[in-house]
């Protein structure tokens, strides 16, 4: 890999296309190839220069990041003239935008109105520095105060988890980096050195501070008393709060113990605010919680599958507590399931194995679907649904046959609704139209025609959801500031150049998961995407440009939706009575305020507070990832 | 024969080089140029000297160039050369005759079996070496331009482009092929081989050929050459090598190598079976090899020492003594004043302090063998003001904690909220009252960490007022109105990237961009003197531990030292190859430590101006220094996130300390030197068992080779890391009382 970006090193250079489009911009209109050429690579040469000259400026600056104020500075120890009137609130002022076979990047200058900035309030005035001191440490030992960062982050405690043999102490696995890196010889001696060095790690106590044995004490009275309000804050503190690395232990262990104790005691309410606790460990993300899963997993399954939960097993609600610890089983699967624990497959063996038993219990059986239809519709596709005849002979011996038990009957109904529930949203994404009711008798026996109403309902809903999405997509449109793209008729490329044509749909695909349309024909010949935030507002604000010729992008195909037509959003006026020689175009573009409306669906493919340099980059990746979607496009 | 057309070509080279030396120094003496005023020219004329060749083998080499230049009827560069460099007459007859002899054997170390005009020819080529370093330490940070095609011009000779890789891999081949004890040290030869190679591509207009054999050898170099490799690759032709420093580096000043007598006996023989003439002017022309007899050095003890930007130090450049004694103390009465003894008597144990007074008394009246004469340098006198805060501070110091690897340091962080990435620099007196800061946006703001509040002094108006007989009258001078916890000093036009308090508390220094070091009252709070030098930004500034002077160090290269009284600086520090990234003052005043862009570290004689000591060893930009408050050590440490520790005394590094990430922009030692603290940008504080890392056993061998073995132990070193929130640590400093503050802008980033 470092052969690779040292090949790269030595070979980048300014594209030609950049030193025609700075030419034209200057009013040079036919530049010779070979002076392109040229100019690139002492362009290149000198940029690299100054770059390296502003490196300097910004580790003098104590800083990670280089600003435009180090490029200037480096311009002036060059004697040349900085770039006044180049700062930026954005790290990357440049916006992108590809037409006509060529792509641009160019810094945006927007027509500002006096008369704005006139009568927006001023803004308030940014703090003045000031000085805070705070102990860092106490003779030799960090206290666990907000201004000190918490005593171990994850990876250290993973660390400690995987390998516990090497030392604990922070930052020191960089050990020898530079050394090994060595040409030969330093290799082999680095071998010899680690196994010469196995370090026992000695046993440690893990004692707490007097603070945090009130907290502990605190936080665990709130989550198992009374008073809801105090529950609520100890649970956020537990799912936030940063230093709790060291009070993992004792809280596992209070869980496991009181789930322990409660069940054989029936105190529903208890272990309802047990489990509370463990979703609110697992929502803390600095937290490595590998280490307990031990103590954990048991606690939550007995939570699931439990036989009794509950004093009146007719009348309190035990079954949302096995429907919220399933829940919690199927995250912590998510989560922490890998090649070498195994949790999920082994959980689902579990449930599978007292799921197929015919004496369980319908609490258990309820239990055990609940936690195996959270954990996805494969799950439920595989194991539930294959056995939906014979649960349906069960619940159909409970409720159509002689009267055994309440409590049997209530569990019956629960698990049948269970069913429903679960397998309705998956056989209606599965199976085939059209739904019959005789035709589900056959497949799924007692439970089909309950089900078959289920999936048609099911399906009436996903497809007025669809709808709204799309109708929302459309509605909000904001004009934009004008833009010109001048574009040049060199004779070089006659026509637009394919393969910045063929990017357009994939790019757009990503941009919006907006419905194709692909019954549309594609008369259009040209396609403009262009991006770009505003500057003032928080929220980004991309404009989607294109002609009405996105068809059959396979991306774009796959959201499933009634066919609407898209405006194009691009307004072509062809002028050529500008000054100059060659013919400008003009392109007004029109945006679409993505981040709140496109992505509405929740499609999650822009986060709303992308800055631009991030979307272009998805919008790349993108790009480069589905080749197919390009080729497919019609042109 | 291959080697007389090459003597023929040389000879025009010559002809077409010499013209532009002789412009070069009527340049300078005329004009006087940017680099330096006239009052400055006799300190400067004392550093240029220094490091103008001295040396016996030099000078006849110079000889050898005067006579070469003779025969040819050159005689006024004969003139000019002879004026430059110094000599005599009389010398130069003298010395002729063995001259080219001599000459021809330091430059070929002992290979005595080629032809006499291959052996004129490589003198010549050394002279006009010679004569140009001369040129540029002269004129150096004003107009690099002139010399540059008398550099370049050394690159004219060629063979044929496309063998070069073939050459290059052929060494190769060969040094992979040697014994593994000798393999270490040959690959050294790599990366200068590869550099210079590459740039006589480069030079005659073979592009492709440079392209190439870039690709192909540049994964081959030692990865801490990375970031001169970066450089290299940018320069793909002829045009950019003028103006490039870097270049400029590479080829003024030889690369230095330490290479043992066998295993350059070996390469020897190689390239003489091979013909390897290219690769053979290389060495002669652009290196320097240091031949030593003994063992040849391990890949460690190689790898320790190199990452600089010219190869290693000379063996001899490290002989110089070095007093790194402290000076006496100025004997003061301690008064037992009333106070203080009622607070011993409150704690009960009243005798505890004449026993220790007696202590101190006595290690001050026996003088330190390596303590320089106490009127080395001429030092301030002491004010009554001065001996009060000695006395302060003696007092404080019998209240100091003693720190261990058992008893760590409290450590109190100084959070510079609101900076928005701008603080650049900080400082804090030595008493610990005062907190400076520089920012990006010119402004140097100074806070009060007491409740002593900042006050100006009155209006000169409001001054005529005021009773100067009165007891109180220091208090009465100071502007109530004004009081206020932190001032801010305008006047910068640029970042300020270092900042000094002075001994007194009286003034404060800043450095900027701009170019300038100004000096400031912390009486009246405004800017006292501007003093101009540098041309270019200059990165650090630092006042003396006594007091009036302070040295600067630049963009420009050159470490300046002025008195505060005097516009113009006293003495230049002529000699690092890159930008002078810190300064530091020795404990004894004697002495200044520079720390350069080129990874070493000097220190230089205030006295004569010389350079008595090179450290190379790190494998980045050098980004703090810190003596050792015995002043026997200093440590050093860089962008690489290492921290290296050197002994002053037999100049070696006796020490690194691994474990920081990013720059370690701090270091400091506590009070009593036991414990190293280091702050980073990766937002760390670490602390290290000084006296353990210092306890290694330098034996007359290690001492006279300087073939150092590293113990690697600086994970056992370490005491202690603690981490801030996305806060850098920039500055360190221990109270007298062995507290530890720390200071950082946090980035909320």
């Amino acid at each position: 890999m470092a052969e690779e970006r040292r090949q790269k090193q030595c070979s980048v250079v300014m594209p030609t296309e950049s030193m025609k489009a700075m030419a034209e911009s200057v009013g040079v209109g036919q530049l010779q190839e070979d002076s392109c050429v040229a100019l690139s690579e002492e362009v290149s040469y000198r940029i690299k220069e100054i770059v390296q000259d502003a490196l300097k400026f910004m580790h003098h600056g104590k800083r990670r990041k280089l600003t435009t104020n180090d490029i200037d500075h480096a311009l002036k120890l060059k004697n040349v003239e900085p770039l006044y009137g180049f700062q930026s609130q954005e790290f990357i002022p440049f916006r992108f935008a590809s037409g006509g076979g060529r792509e641009l990047h160019f810094y945006e200058e927007k027509e500002v109105d006096l008369s704005d900035i006139i009568n927006t309030p001023l803004p308030r005035v940014p703090l003045d520095v000031s000085l805070k001191a705070h102990w860092l440490s106490i003779d030799g030992v960090q206290p666990a105060i907000p201004e000190n960062p918490p005593p171990a982050p994850k990876e250290q405690q993973k660390s400690e988890f995987t390998e516990p043999l090497k030392v604990v102490k922070p930052g020191q696995e960089e050990e020898g980096s530079i050394q090994a890196k060595g040409q030969g010889a330093t290799s082999a001696e680095g071998l010899g050195k680690e196994k010469g060095s196995i370090r026992i790690k000695p046993r440690s106590t893990h004692e707490l501070s007097v603070e945090q044995q009130l907290y502990y004490k605190e936080i665990t009275e709130a989550c198992v008393g009374s008073c809801e309000a105090k529950r609520a804050e100890a649970l956020q503190s537990i799912a936030t709060d940063p230093g709790l690395y060291q009070m993992l232990p004792r809280f596992s262990t209070f869980i496991s113990e009181g789930v322990r104790v409660n069940v054989v005691q029936n105190n529903l309410a208890l272990l309802i605010y047990l489990m509370r606790m463990v979703k609110a460990l697992m929502d803390n993300p600095t937290l490595y919680l590998e280490k307990y899963l031990h103590e954990l997993i048991p606690a939550v399954v007995t939570c699931i599958v439990s036989k009794q939960l509950c004093l009146r097993p007719d009348v309190d609600n035990h079954w949302a507590l096995r429907d919220f610890a399933a829940r919690l089983m199927a995250q912590s699967c998510k989560t922490f399931s890998t090649t070498n624990n195994n949790i999920q497959s082994r959980i689902t063996k579990t449930f599978t194995k007292s799921l197929l038993d015919e004496k369980t219990q319908w609490t258990t059986r309820y239990g055990c679907i609940a936690g195996l239809a959270e954990l996805g519709p494969d799950v439920i596709k595989t194991l539930i649904i294959a056995r939906l005849s014979v649960e349906g002979a069960r619940i159909k011996a409970v409720m159509e046959g002689p009267v055994v038990s309440n409590i049997d009957k209530i569990g019956a109904e629960h698990v049948q609704s269970l069913l429903l529930k679960h397998c309705a949203s998956v056989i209606a994404k599965t199976r085939p139209l059209p739904d019959v009711v005789d035709q589900y008798r056959t497949d799924y026996g007692y439970l089909g025609p309950m089900l078959c109403s289920h999936v048609v309902k099911a399906r009436a809903q996903a497809a007025l959801q669809a709808q709204q999405v799309n109708r929302t997509t459309l509605t909000i449109t904001q004009p934009r500031p004008t833009l010109t793209v001048s574009q040049s008729t060199l004779g070089v490329s006659s026509g637009p150049r394919t393969p910045s044509i063929i990017k357009v749909p994939s790019s757009l695909a990503l941009m919006s998961t907006r419905p194709g349309t692909p019954t549309q024909p594609s008369p259009p010949t040209t396609k403009y995407i262009v991006m770009a935030t505003s500057a003032g507002a928080a929220s980004t604000q991309q404009v989607i440009t294109l002609s009405s010729a996105q068809s059959g992008s396979p991306v774009t195909s796959t959201v499933p939706s009634t066919p609407s037509t898209l405006q194009p959003l691009v307004k072509l006026e062809s002028s050529s009575t500008a000054g100059m020689s060659r013919p400008l175009q003009k392109y007004i573009v029109v945006s679409l305020p993505s981040s709140s409306s496109v992505d509405s669906k929740g499609s999650g493919v822009l986060p709303a507070s992308t800055s631009p340099i991030s979307v272009e980059q998805s919008v790349k990746l993108e790009r480069s990832e589905s080749p197919a979607a390009s080729t497919q496009s019609p042109h | 024969m291959a080697a007389v057309q090459d003597g023929q070509v040389e000879s025009d080279a010559e002809k077409e080089t010499k013209p532009d030396a002789s412009n070069d120094v009527a340049g300078n003496s005329s004009g006087g140029a940017r680099s330096m005023s006239p009052n400055a020219a006799s300190s400067a004329s004392g550093a240029a000297k220094a490091a103008a060749p001295t040396g016996p083998g030099e000078q006849q080499t110079l000889l050898a160039v005067l006579q070469f230049l003779k025969r040819s009827k050159l005689l006024e560069s004969v003139d000019i050369l002879r004026r430059e460099a110094g000599l005599s007459d009389e010398l130069d007859e003298s010395q002729t005759n063995d001259g080219a002899a001599a000459g021809s054997g330091a430059g070929s170390q002992g290979e005595g079996s080629v032809d006499a005009a291959s052996l004129l020819r490589r003198v010549s080529v050394g002279g006009a070496a010679a004569t140009n370093i001369a040129a540029t330490t002269t004129s150096k940070g004003a107009e690099d331009q002139p010399d540059v095609s008398i550099v370049l011009s050394a690159y004219s000779q060629q063979g044929d482009p496309a063998l070069y890789q073939v050459y290059y891999s052929g060494l190769k081949n060969f040094i992979e092929s040697v014994l593994d004890c000798h393999r270490a040290e040959l690959s050294q030869l790599f990366y200068p081989l590869f550099v210079h190679m590459y740039l006589e591509l480069v030079y005659n207009n073979h592009e492709h050929e440079a392209k190439v054999f870039f690709e192909k050898f540049s994964g081959d170099q030692e990865c801490y050459y990375r970031d001169d490799l970066r450089v290299l690759s940018g320069l793909t032709k002829k045009e950019h090598m003028k103006g490039n420093e870097t270049l400029l580096d590479f080829r003024t000043s030889k690369f230095v190598l330490r290479i043992s007598r066998d295993s350059y006996q070996l390469l020897k023989r190689h390239l003489q079976e091979r013909q390897n003439n290219q690769i053979w002017l290389i060495i002669q022309e652009h290196l320097y090899i240091d031949i030593f007899d003994g063992m040849p050095r391990s890949k460690s003890q190689i790898d320790s020492m190199s990452g600089s930007l010219a190869g290693e130090a000379r063996r001899e450049a490290n002989k110089a003594k070095v007093y790194y004694g402290l000076l006496k103390e100025p004997e003061i009465e301690v008064p037992l004043d009333d106070e203080d003894d009622e607070a011993e008597n409150e704690e009960g144990k009243p005798k505890k302090k004449k026993p220790k007074k007696d202590n101190l008394g006595s290690k001050n009246k026996k003088q330190d063998p390596n303590a320089p004469q106490q009127n080395r340098i001429p030092l301030p006198e002491l004010k009554d003001s001065d001996k009060l805060d000695k006395i302060m501070s003696m007092k404080e110091a019998t209240k100091k904690i003693r720190l261990g690897p058992d008893t760590l340091p409290s450590i109190c962080f100084y959070t510079f909220l609101n900076a928005y990435q701008g603080l650049t620099s900080v400082d804090v007196t030595d008493d610990s009252s005062l907190i400076a800061g520089g920012f990006a946006d010119s402004t140097v703001r100074v806070w009060s960490v007491t409740p002593k509040k900042l006050r100006k002094v009155k209006s000169a108006a409001d001054l005529n007022l005021i009773d100067k007989e009165a007891d109180d009258v220091l208090e009465r001078i100071m502007d109530e109105k004004t009081a206020s916890e932190s001032k801010i000093l305008y006047g910068h036009s640029g970042p300020v990237y270092g900042i000094s308090f002075s001994p007194d508390r009286n003034y404060l220094l800043s450095s900027s961009e701009d170019g300038t070091v100004r000096l400031w009252s912390l009486q009246t709070f405004t800017c006292l003197v501007g003093y101009k030098g540098h041309n270019y930004p200059v990165w650090d500034t630092q006042f003396s531990p006594y007091g009036y002077y302070f040295v600067s160090g630049g963009h420009d290269r050159i470490a300046r030292l002025w008195a505060t009284d005097h516009y113009q600086p006293l003495r230049m520090f002529a000699g690092h190859l890159a930008d002078i990234t810190c300064t530091h003052f020795h404990p004894n005043s004697n002495y200044v430590a520079t720390g350069s862009a080129d990874r070493t570290v000097r220190l230089w004689d205030v006295l004569n101006g010389n350079c008595v000591r090179i450290f190379s060893g790190h494998k980045g930009p050098i980004h703090s220094l810190a003596f050792s408050p015995n002043g026997k050590y200093v440590a050093s440490g860089a962008t690489d996130g290492r921290v290296l520790l050197w002994d002053i005394g037999h100049g070696l590094m006796i020490g690194e300390l691994k474990g920081h990430t990013d720059t370690v922009y701090a270091l400091k030692f506590s009070r009593d030197g036991e414990i190293l603290a280091s702050g980073s940008m990766d937002g760390t504080v670490r602390l290290w068992d000084a006296l353990k890392a210092f306890d290694v056993e330098t034996d007359d061998f290690t001492a006279a080779t300087g073939h150092i073995h590293l113990p690697d132990n600086s994970q056992e070193l370490l005491l202690g890391t603690y981490m801030t929130k996305s806060t850098p640590v920039i500055h360190l400093h221990f109270t007298r009382r062995n507290l530890l503050l720390a200071a950082g802008g946090y980035n909320s980033q």
